[in-house]
């Protein structure tokens, strides 16, 4: 699907403003309200706008820590990638996982209520993960830019 | 700090895969009755259980084939303003995602480009002449998954 300027001037207002209403969302946009319901049906039918979906703010439930943790596998076990995101899914506190091609093979987005909690987690829940030959710890401090503007 | 039962963290859970369903759409599928999925949602909204919603696009179908995920450190630390660094950083249209870290590197940057070469370019020219910028590490995304959390 090719998109317009208008398209591309929609989604820019709808990563801006996620909860407004289809008729704010055209007043931002320049378009009439039916113009704009038709644009988003079809961006939504096309795939190219998957959805909407709630960001939790972790801290407000109680989770003070956010760590990145960032490992490198034994790589010389072909099913070590396979294994080891398989048992990363099963750990709760585990947001997010990447691949990566780089210096890192995989990264895992963890949270925990403090850091006791955290250290019985590394402890329990990730060393005890397969094949990790490496791993570093980067403890998240804050958010300076979230919302994933994209250059549209 | 809000408390939160196992209702909440269903409805929650719920919001995380559709934000946009309704009260009576939720209370539905959770076997609650309209105005109490209302309250609810209003004390979760009020409480700032959820930080915002996400707009989830298919990057690649948009012409952004490549994501990469830099970590970077800042050249002569307490000789730069960490906010004139964070202001220009953020200012940059590719760089969707900008966090403040401790460890290895002082940021960590997610950035979106057409292609490698179109990456080549942001770096040079946004990224390399960012004020007070040093060591860059790069690591292309591959795969990414989304999981609940402990809900």
């Amino acid at each position: 699907m090719r998109l317009d300027d208008s398209d591309r001037r929609l989604l820019r207002q709808l990563i801006a403003a996620p909860e407004a209403a289809t008729s704010d969302l055209a007043e931002r946009a320049g378009l009439t309200e039916p113009t704009c319901w038709r644009r988003l049906e079809r961006l939504r039918a096309t795939g190219i706008l998957r959805g909407q979906c709630a960001v939790i703010n972790w801290r407000a439930l109680g989770y003070q820590v956010e760590v990145s943790l960032r490992l490198t596998l034994d790589k010389t076990d072909p099913r070590a990638f396979d294994d080891f995101i398989a048992r990363a899914r099963l750990v709760p506190e585990v947001l997010e996982i990447q691949t990566f091609l780089g210096r890192v093979d995989v990264r895992l987005n963890l949270i925990a209520r403090d850091m006791a909690h955290y250290q019985q987690i590394y402890r329990d829940r990730i060393l005890t993960l397969p094949h990790i030959a490496d791993l570093e710890a980067l403890m998240h401090l804050s958010d300076i830019k979230a919302e994933e503007s994209l250059p549209l | 700090m809000i408390d939160i039962d196992a209702t909440d963290r269903a409805l929650l859970r719920a919001l995380t895969v559709d934000a946009t369903q309704s009260a009576s759409a939720l209370g539905r599928k959770l076997g609650l009755s309209q105005p109490a999925t209302w309250r609810r949602l209003k004390r979760l909204r009020e409480g700032g259980a959820i930080a915002r919603q996400r707009v989830d696009l298919d990057l690649a179908a948009l012409g952004f084939g490549v994501t990469v995920f830099l970590g970077v450190s800042l050249a002569a630390k307490g000789r730069v303003s960490l906010a004139d660094f964070e202001r220009a950083v953020s200012a940059i249209p590719e760089v969707q995602t900008v966090q403040h870290v401790l460890g290895l590197y002082d940021y960590r940057l997610r950035v979106v480009a057409r292609d490698l070469s179109d990456f080549e370019r942001i770096l040079r020219r946004r990224i390399l002449t960012l004020p007070g910028i040093g060591a860059v590490d790069a690591n292309v995304l591959l795969s990414e998954e989304r999981l609940p959390g402990p809900l």
